[in-house]
């Protein structure tokens, strides 16, 4: 299933993801997992956690420029080649990762990766077809 | 001996012209008797005069000497604004011969009109504008000011046809076009915006053409923004012509205000019909003589719009001592910058609000921005910071890098200027009183 993950804009300047992640951990967010893209001017902190509409809300209220995006968590076996036989199914369907990175946790013996394709459901729909476990949120994060 | 000195560069008597050697007292004469009909007529015609000068308790015969026009209220464009289209009217509009107006840079133009009287007026001082410049009869004149509503075009054509010189109406544009006329008609001089002419300048090498060589253009005036000496270099060395500066604005009559003499050394204002002075454009008091500050005019003959000391947002100096060329009537040194937001960039003028339409253009709503502009070896640099909102975050960085390149796309096309688009959080512009601070000139910082 899909999870929602939050994107924050930041700029390229030392400090500034410091001084977000205090204020997610003064609001009591728990972060799951963060990945963060950057160009040289300035960067997009992804992050997983919980309760996205809350610390969407948080973040916005702190002053930042944040969106949300939905994207999945995939198992992917944690042994030479376990990733690239995930992706030879998207290749075989012709489909496209526009980014992906690794989760903090894992699940069993597996490995858990979020992944952005351009077209979510037909991606879901073809990754469960193929056997890919995809994780639930309330595996994620604890019932 | 006097009439020597009306000899205007090439040794012709232009009687147009004798009011400039006017001797000073006599000068003064004439312009307190103007100052008084004008304050009366503004009074008596028109409501905004009226209420203003009653609020601060000031009758028309309460100015008995020049100096008592600072007893008088200012006026501002956002005047001409408020009371758009004819509120500052004196005059029915059956006395009405013209209308202009002015695109202003957002919302409602302000329209200015004259009367007969006040067309003759415009005339005379654009013919002695030409004078000063040396243009004469026999002066073939490519006027590249626009026409139409703006005062610039018609306000140069009656005064070139006026020096019985050959006005051709080209108005601006088509710049390969320009260069064609300007050679196959025998043009030798010319009018327009001195940003305009470097970029003629750079055209005409792009066809080939030598200025030097291939033209037979001498001078130009050149007006309607303010720019600087290096301009000036660059226009005289580049195309060997003599570049004049002439100074005139809407509000006042258009071109015509004040303008250089063979001299180039500040501009002389048409004082018979223009009363200056110099405030401090924050206290609103009168500066030492020779000191900077804000020009303010007094209109002293306008009939169908007289305007009482109108702060033109230019920074300038009054220059009194005398000028080599012996005209009595005093300079003002060369405006090189306003007192609002306006700022120039590699010769081109840009207002922030251009920068907005810009940004509009590209998001549908307007971010916080700040335009900084530095020099690095002499080269001018402008950069556009915006603050990134929500509604413009893209969880893609090719799509945000996208959006930069579409802001600085659309400010080229709207300024025809290259910008670095710098975007940052939200918040990071200061604002003062709620308002950011437009724009940072770094500039002069270091050189
Ligand atoms: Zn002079």
């Amino acid at each position: 299933m899909k999870i929602r993950q939050i994107s924050v804009f930041l700029e390229n300047r030392p400090g500034r993801l410091s001084a977000l992640c205090r204020t997610l951990a003064e609001a009591g967010i728990n972060l799951s997992t963060l990945t963060l893209a950057e160009t040289g001017e300035f960067g997009l902190l992804r992050l997983i956690t919980p309760d996205p509409a809350k610390a969407q809300q948080v973040i916005e209220q702190a002053g930042y420029a944040a969106t949300a995006t939905e994207v999945v968590a995939l198992q992917v076996p944690d042994r030479p080649g376990g990733l690239a036989s995930v992706l030879q199914v998207l290749e075989a369907h012709g489909l496209s990762v526009e980014y992906m990175y690794a989760f903090a946790m894992r699940a069993g013996g597996d490995a858990v990766m979020v992944f952005r394709f351009d077209d979510m459901d037909r991606a879901l729909t073809v990754l469960q077809a193929a056997g890919v476990s995809v994780s639930k949120s309330v595996d994620l994060f604890g019932a | 001996m006097i009439r020597n000195l009306w000899n205007d560069l090439d040794g012709t008597f232009f009687p147009e012209s004798a009011l400039d050697y006017m001797p000073a007292d006599r000068l003064r004469e004439v312009q307190l008797q103007r100052l008084k009909a004008v304050t009366a007529l503004a009074y008596e015609r028109v409501a905004l005069f009226r209420e203003r000068m009653d609020a601060k308790g000031v009758k028309p015969g309460d100015v008995r000497t020049l100096d008592d026009v600072r007893l008088l209220p200012f006026a501002a464009k956002t005047d001409l604004r408020d009371t758009y289209p004819y509120g500052l009217f004196a005059v029915p509009m059956s006395e009405v011969v013209r209308l202009h107006a002015s695109s202003g840079t957002t919302g409602k133009p302000i329209v200015v009109g004259y009367t007969a009287p006040d067309m003759e007026v415009w005339k005379q001082v654009i013919m002695r504008t030409l004078y000063a410049a040396g243009f004469s009869r026999g002066d073939v004149v490519q006027n590249m000011f626009g026409y139409g509503l703006f005062t610039g075009g018609l306000g140069l054509h009656d005064g070139i046809e006026g020096i019985g010189a050959t006005v051709i109406p080209i108005s601006g544009g088509n710049s390969e076009r320009q260069i064609m006329v300007m050679k196959d008609f025998g043009v030798t001089a010319v009018s327009c915006t001195p940003s305009y002419f470097i970029h003629l300048i750079e055209v005409a090498g792009k066809l080939g053409i030598d200025f030097k060589r291939d033209l037979k253009v001498k001078r130009g005036v050149f007006g309607a923004e303010p720019w600087t000496d290096q301009m000036r270099q660059f226009i005289e060395t580049a195309s060997g012509i003599k570049a004049y500066d002439i100074y005139g604005l809407s509000e006042i009559i258009g071109p015509g205000v004040a303008a250089e003499c063979g001299c180039q050394s500040g501009l002389h204002v048409f004082e018979d019909h223009f009363l200056v002075e110099i405030v401090d454009p924050k206290t609103l008091e009168p500066v030492p003589e020779g000191q900077e500050g804000e020009l303010v005019i007094t209109t002293l003959s306008k009939q169908a719009m007289p305007v009482i000391r109108y702060r033109t947002r230019d920074i300038t100096a009054i220059e009194a001592r005398p000028c080599a060329c012996g005209r009595s009537i005093r300079r003002i040194r060369r405006i090189s910058r306003r007192s609002d937001d306006m700022f120039i960039i590699r010769g081109v003028n840009v207002f922030p609000s251009q920068i907005e339409t810009a940004l509009l253009k590209t998001e549908a709503s307007l971010p916080h921005y700040q335009i900084v502009l530095t020099r690095k070896s002499g080269l001018d640099r402008m950069e556009v910071r915006v603050e990134v909102t929500g509604e413009m975050l893209r969880d893609r960085l090719s799509e945000m890098e996208g959006l930069q390149r579409r802001f600085a796309h659309s400010i080229e096309q709207i300024t025809s200027l290259h910008t670095d688009v710098i975007l940052v959080q939200p918040g990071t512009i200061p604002r003062s009183e709620g308002k950011a601070k437009r724009v940072l000139d770094h500039r002069n910082d270091s050189v």
